[in-house]
């Protein structure tokens, strides 16, 4: 007779048969059997958390840099909840996540019992699928169809929620096979009349431009390789979006740089005007189309995606190509280099024109700042760490506001999967978690997040995590001591009535790093910012990095509500040669 | 236009509204209906009316029928959302006006009175095939099967015969002719 597993026994066998190697987690009552097998596995290592939304961006953080499903294991009731934001924010992003949940035990299930929640009902909007086990048997048969569920097609967290009885219950293991990669090929509904159909488009189209998104990341790193193959094969300009960054090199020429509400005057500009635009696993965001109506007028849309649900969602596409980013790329680049080899040279002639136009709109440097001599603005503070990390492998995560945007434009990312910033949820309070789980997927990498010192205190308590399995990350914060974005936002548009977005009573930071046990480094003139950005990355241990910045810096450029692309607000430098008045500047 | 103050873009031009009839093969397993209802609340899309059962008891198949109203961008959308629910097989879409599809619902009517209005009442409702499943002295509970607005009609009209209740199902929809929908 076969040995008899408990479900825990029965978790932790599924977890090695699916390769899992971390699990982020904090232990409670409905998760004990589970947390009292985690020392007969030892392939599966587990870190402690202080807070479970910290786990689940842990998990998101391990997901994006590795290409490896994160997985989170946390009690029921508030561990439940607490994990939601983080499962929502994975949602959002397409990024895969197996959340492990206690419940309480079958027969009190309903009763209102303590730490009882109706877990799988809180979570079931937040999930690509979840479930409740209420058989043993069902157990590891749910377990793999939950990484499947993650992994597979737009990439998503599930959620498994395991009553204490059914850890305590046993049965057989059935030995998993692991499928042929299902992935990709089966989400394939694209044909090749679809593909001909494209290269059409792109032997025709004048004013062509590539708009790429993190779909091209999620289709892993084969799918940057052939998508640079393909910019270059084109000649074509190339913008992304924020999730994008990463998939093709932000120093090449004919990268655009970010596009949307925070993106160049070129990318959005050149989106508005183009009349064919090939979009990659992108999905037409309101933060990305401004204005729907008057979204790209002129254009010929084509859309490619693995979801079928994000064809003609927000924005009416001409040709939509159902599949998986690389196996599209791939099919696009075979059907090109036959018909048409040497495309990029016989077709330069007739892109010359657009090519002049976008040149015309880069002069206008929309990313240019007024430097200063007395505090560190905070572009600046970007642009040095850039500077002084290019050479390393860097990973770099953010929370959320201005300092996101400033870091997406002026953090030069040249390959994928090292950029991992909250975009669809927007979760202040992502980026230090975020960073713990990339340290623990890339030991010996350098990790930084760049934070702001309001998202950071969000989730501040992390660093304990950080400082107990010696992960040397550094928070780089940039401190105004507003939210800065709220800020802005009430500069430009609520009458300078700052309502609640200062922080009075911060802590002080470099103390603070100190309480925690890790290393507290502070720059406040932009002379000694060099050399202090060097001491951080030469120390072995966490960091945290409190950058004094200039409080008043607002991120430019910037399409303001409602307004179509070609409608963009500049930065000062240009508002001053242009004249426009404050009042101006409100009325947008 | 005022200053709308907000980061979001404003609301686009409003289209037409058309009813369809999405029906949905799914597995009948615990919260499965939950998860579709709660699709279209959560995205805001509207429920007319919504019909379930098991059809498949060996395949342990539910068959649910929702009534719809959206823009043809809409319907789109309440169709590919729901075809990525992982316990959804199939979904099919039929517009109202649609002739090669049969849409019924059935209503009870309750009905208290002297025997001339409960006769009155049952010939009222001739059209509809009543059939009479309750009878006492001075009551009558009928069944007839229809279409929403005839229904609503009888409703209305059955009133002064001494209507007292109603129940009724949401409609149920079936392909004519010998095809059936994979």
């Amino acid at each position: 007779m076969s040995k008899l597993y408990s479900g825990a026994e029965i978790v932790f066998k599924c977890f090695e048969d699916q390769g899992v190697s971390h699990i982020f987690g904090y232990p409670g009552g409905a998760v004990l059997p589970i947390y009292d097998e985690l020392k007969n596995f030892k392939s599966v290592k587990h870190i402690l958390v202080r807070h479970e939304q910290g786990a689940g961006h842990a998990a998101e953080g391990y997901a994006r840099s590795s290409g490896k499903p994160g997985v989170l294991l946390v009690t029921s009731g508030p561990g439940a909840t607490n994990a939601v934001t983080a499962l929502t924010d994975a949602y959002m992003d397409s990024v895969p996540l197996v959340c492990i949940t206690g419940q309480v035990p079958t027969h009190l299930i309903g009763t209102d019992a303590f730490q009882e929640c109706d877990t799988t009902g809180i979570t079931r909007p937040c999930t690509k699928h979840n479930w409740l086990v209420k058989d043993i048997n069902d157990l590891s048969k749910v377990i793999h169809k939950a990484f499947e569920v993650a992994t597979t097609g737009r990439p998503g967290p599930v959620l498994v929620d395991i009553p204490k009885d059914i850890q305590f219950q046993k049965t057989k293991y059935k030995n998993y096979k692991k499928q042929k990669k299902l992935n990709g090929k089966s989400h394939n509904y694209f044909s090749q009349k679809n593909i001909d159909e494209l290269i059409k488009l792109m032997k025709k189209a004048k004013k062509p431009i590539f708009y790429t998104g993190g779909g091209v990341i999620n289709s892993g790193p084969k799918a940057s390789e052939l998508l640079r193959e393909l910019v270059y094969a084109t000649g074509f300009p190339i913008t992304s979006t924020l999730q994008g960054l990463g998939s093709f090199p932000a120093d090449d020429n004919q990268f655009l740089g970010m596009l949307g509400m925070h993106g160049t005057y070129e990318a959005n500009n050149a989106m508005y005007s183009c009349d064919l635009m090939i979009n990659i696993g992108a999905r037409f965001d309101d933060r990305i189309t401004g204005k729907i109506d008057e979204f790209s007028p002129k254009s010929k849309k084509v859309h490619i995606d693995i979801d079928p649900s994000s064809i003609n969602k927000n924005v009416k596409v001409d040709l939509a190509i159902v599949g998986d980013v690389k196996s599209v790329i791939t099919s696009t680049l075979k059907n090109l280099k036959k018909t048409k080899p040497g495309f990029a040279k016989s077709n330069k002639q007739r892109i010359s024109k657009w090519w002049e136009t976008i040149h015309k709109w880069r002069s206008k440097r929309s990313l240019d700042y007024i430097g200063s001599e007395e505090t560190i603005k905070p572009q600046y503070a970007i642009e040095r760490l850039y500077e002084l990390t290019k050479n390393k492998d860097t990973y770099i995560t953010t929370e959320v506001g201005q300092h996101q945007m400033w870091a997406a434009q002026h953090y030069k990312f040249n390959k994928p999967n090292r950029w991992m910033t909250s975009g669809g949820l927007g979760t202040m309070g992502y980026g230090l978690p975020a960073a713990v789980g990339v340290q623990v997927a890339h030991p010996n990498k350098l990790v930084i997040d760049i934070a702001g010192e309001a998202s950071v205190l969000m989730t501040m308590q992390e660093m304990s995590t950080a400082v107990q399995y010696s992960l040397p990350i550094k928070i780089f914060i940039l401190n105004n001591e507003y939210m800065g974005m709220v800020r802005q936002w009430q500069e430009l548009l609520h009458d300078k009535n700052y309502s609640e977005s200062y922080t009075a009573a911060l802590p002080d930071f470099v103390k603070l790093a100190e309480a925690y046990g890790c290393v507290g480094i502070r720059a406040k003139r932009p002379e000694e910012l060099d050399d202090k950005i060097i001491e951080m990355l030469n120390t072995d241990r966490p960091v945290i990095f409190d950058c004094m910045v200039d409080k008043q810096e607002n991120c430019f450029p910037m399409i303001p509500s409602g307004k179509p692309h070609n409608q963009m607000l500049l930065g000062p430098k240009d508002q001053k040669e242009k004249k426009i008045t404050r009042k101006g500047r409100t009325l947008v | 236009m005022a200053n709308s103050k907000s980061a979001y873009s404003v609301a686009g031009k409003k289209q037409k509204l058309d009813t369809h009839i999405i029906v949905v093969w799914v597995d009948n397993e615990a919260g499965v209906l939950a998860r579709v209802v709660g699709l279209f609340s959560g995205r805001g899309y509207n429920i007319e009316s919504l019909a379930v059962a098991e059809i498949d008891q060996k395949m342990n198949i539910s068959r649910i029928t929702i009534v719809t109203t959206g823009t043809p961008q809409v319907i789109d959308q309440i169709k590919l959302q729901l075809k990525k629910l992982v316990p959804v097989h199939k979904v099919a879409d039929f517009k109202r006006e649609d002739k090669n599809v049969i849409f019924k619902e059935m209503a009870l009517f309750k009905l208290v009175g002297s025997n001339n209005n409960l006769k009155k009442a049952f010939n009222a409702c001739k059209k509809f095939n009543p059939i009479i499943l309750d009878k006492t002295k001075n009551s009558n509970v009928i069944q007839i099967t229809a279409l929403r607005r005839e229904i609503d009609g009888m409703s209305k009209n059955l009133r002064k015969f001494g209507l007292v209740s109603v129940s009724r199902t949401g409609a149920v929809a079936m392909t004519r002719g010998a095809e059936i929908f994979k």
